[in-house]
């Protein structure tokens, strides 16, 4: 599988752009080549390595990230379309000392064995929760104009998109369910 | 990945002249497919320009309960609407089965319909391939085909097409408002996408420059009796082995009206025009939906590694359709 990062020589010009983009709250003014995936700039240039390369094909979900909210894949987005938009990123999501529910619940649950697709999951969980708050059906909503009810084959399937090769899978259903109980 | 210049065009035409005047251009929407072919060396292009900008995003509701989708809508918000849910839900259900939550919040309307062949041939540029490079030809036509073509394919190219809200929009006899050079044009999605024939490299009947600006779904008083049946190699976020989109109407025992498509057995999205012949007029019957499908599919050419997808098909048919005679109100 061939790699997606940047070759080292400057862009030619015109194939590099600057971009506002806000990570966690601060506004970082970046010039970065065009080639340059969201992971990559969050990663390479902004030294937030939370958020990490497991397929670098939008397959893995380790990746994933809120953009304006919604949970995306960074390694599939050009930071260069990014102008002026706002990040979250798992650095973003509580303090050090601070757990948000979500990761509370992961540790109380023991979601996960390495930890590598964690960030991913917990990004992609809050991203899923708010999805399910505004009642949006899923491919197991039985009823696509009713209340979604977040049972486990729900969450399953939203939080397809996540990989988990340690296979946490039935724990981190778990925390997803007591962290959508306790909100 | 090749070094490209990155541009947001400030309207629909400035996006098609752009197009228009420089040959490598491309069209950037979610990029979920675009930006991976780009990694994989598969697609090179030297501009890309970013039409996600443009004011392409609504979903309205026509007076004539039809529906207008904007080319940059994106998959979950399509999947999501209120009014898609309630009276279009084939659309939902097919963009539902398919990709993953963060992919659906990224990818289009447009580009869905849009994007390329998952055949791992013409991902892999160290293979031959007549659709990335006419005239290397085809590894995939003796190599391991079992997720290609069974219908209309060629020597050419055995690829099928993976998007599961393209054959929705077929069956549901959608069309694509479309902006290119001389102007302002539609087309039926089902016209849309081509059988490969001696150039699998061409892949639609837009014009070079051709902007799709909206989909229009028209209204079809049956369309909230549908289904949409994908098979799989696993529970989910997948592409499809065969998928099945199906609508319909009953007048008592007799088929009334219905709409069948296929997915993932040909170059493009396969409406089921023969199997819909064979079941309209008719009474009802598991054996009548097997008889239709067995029309539809006489003339289906399987690969050596793909036989099975022609049973498969055949029976998603009758599951889809028996189904929806069952919850169908007489």
């Amino acid at each position: 599988m061939r790699s997606g990062r940047e070759s080292g020589k400057p862009a030619e010009d015109g194939r590099s752009s600057p971009v506002a983009l806000t990570v966690n709250g601060v506004r970082h003014d970046l010039t970065l080549d065009n080639r340059a995936t969201l992971l990559d700039a969050l990663r390479e240039r902004l030294a937030l390595i939370g958020s990490k390369k497991g397929c670098d094909h939008g397959q893995c979900g380790s990746c994933t990230v809120l953009l304006d909210g919604r949970r995306v894949k960074s390694c599939l987005i050009l930071a260069v379309t990014l102008d002026g938009r706002a990040v979250v990123t798992v650095e973003g999501l509580a303090g050090p000392e601070d757990l948000s529910p979500l990761q509370a619940a992961f540790v109380a649950r023991d979601a996960f064995q390495c930890g590598y697709c964690t960030p991913g999951q917990l990004c992609s969980a809050r991203g899923m929760l708010d999805e399910v708050a505004r009642d949006w059906p899923s491919a197991v909503t039985e009823d696509l104009t009713a209340p979604v009810e977040l049972t486990d084959a729900e969450v399953r399937e939203r939080m397809s998109g996540n990989l988990c090769r340690c296979a946490a899978y039935p724990n981190i259903v778990a925390a997803i369910r007591d962290a959508a109980a306790a909100r | 990945m090749r070094a490209f210049r990155y541009q947001r065009p400030a309207d629909v035409a400035e996006a098609v002249a752009l197009l228009d005047a420089e040959p490598d251009a491309a069209y950037l929407g979610g990029g979920t497919n675009l930006v991976d072919l780009m990694k994989l060396g598969v697609q090179r292009p030297d501009l890309l320009v970013d039409v996600t900008g443009l004011p392409l995003d609504t979903v309205d509701t026509l007076p004539d309960g039809g529906l207008r989708v904007g080319a940059t809508v994106r998959n979950s918000d399509l999947a999501a609407h209120p009014a898609v849910r309630r009276d279009h839900p084939l659309l939902s259900r097919a963009l539902l089965a398919g990709a993953s939550g963060q992919l659906r919040n990224m990818a289009t309307t447009a580009g869905n319909l849009l994007q390329r062949t998952r055949c791992v041939y013409f991902q892999d540029t160290g293979k031959a391939c007549n659709k990335r490079e006419p005239g290397t030809g085809c590894a995939a036509r003796h190599g391991q085909n079992r997720d290609l073509a069974i219908l209309g394919w060629s020597e050419f190219c055995v690829a099928t097409h993976p998007s599961d809200l393209a054959v929705a929009l077929v069956a549901l006899d959608a069309v694509l408002e479309v902006y290119d050079p001389g102007g302002a044009r539609e087309i039926p999605v089902a016209e849309l996408h081509r059988t490969p024939g001696e150039q699998p490299e061409r892949e639609t009947n837009l014009p070079r420059g051709a902007l799709i600006t909206a989909v229009r779904v028209p209204p079809l008083p049956f369309a909230r009796r549908c289904t949409y049946l994908k098979a799989r190699d696993r529970a989910t976020f997948a592409f499809a082995v065969g998928s099945v989109a199906a609508a319909l109407d009953l007048d008592g025992d007799t088929v009334r009206d219905v709409r069948l498509a296929y997915g993932a057995v040909a170059h493009r999205p396969w409406r089921a025009y023969r199997a819909e012949e064979a079941l309209r007029g008719r009474p009802f019957t598991a054996e009548l939906a097997a008889r239709a499908a067995d029309a539809e599919l006489a003339a289906a050419r399987p690969l050596p590694h793909n036989g099975f997808k022609v049973a498969l098909i055949r029976n998603l048919t009758v599951r889809a359709l028996t189904g929806l005679a069952a919850a169908v109100p007489r």
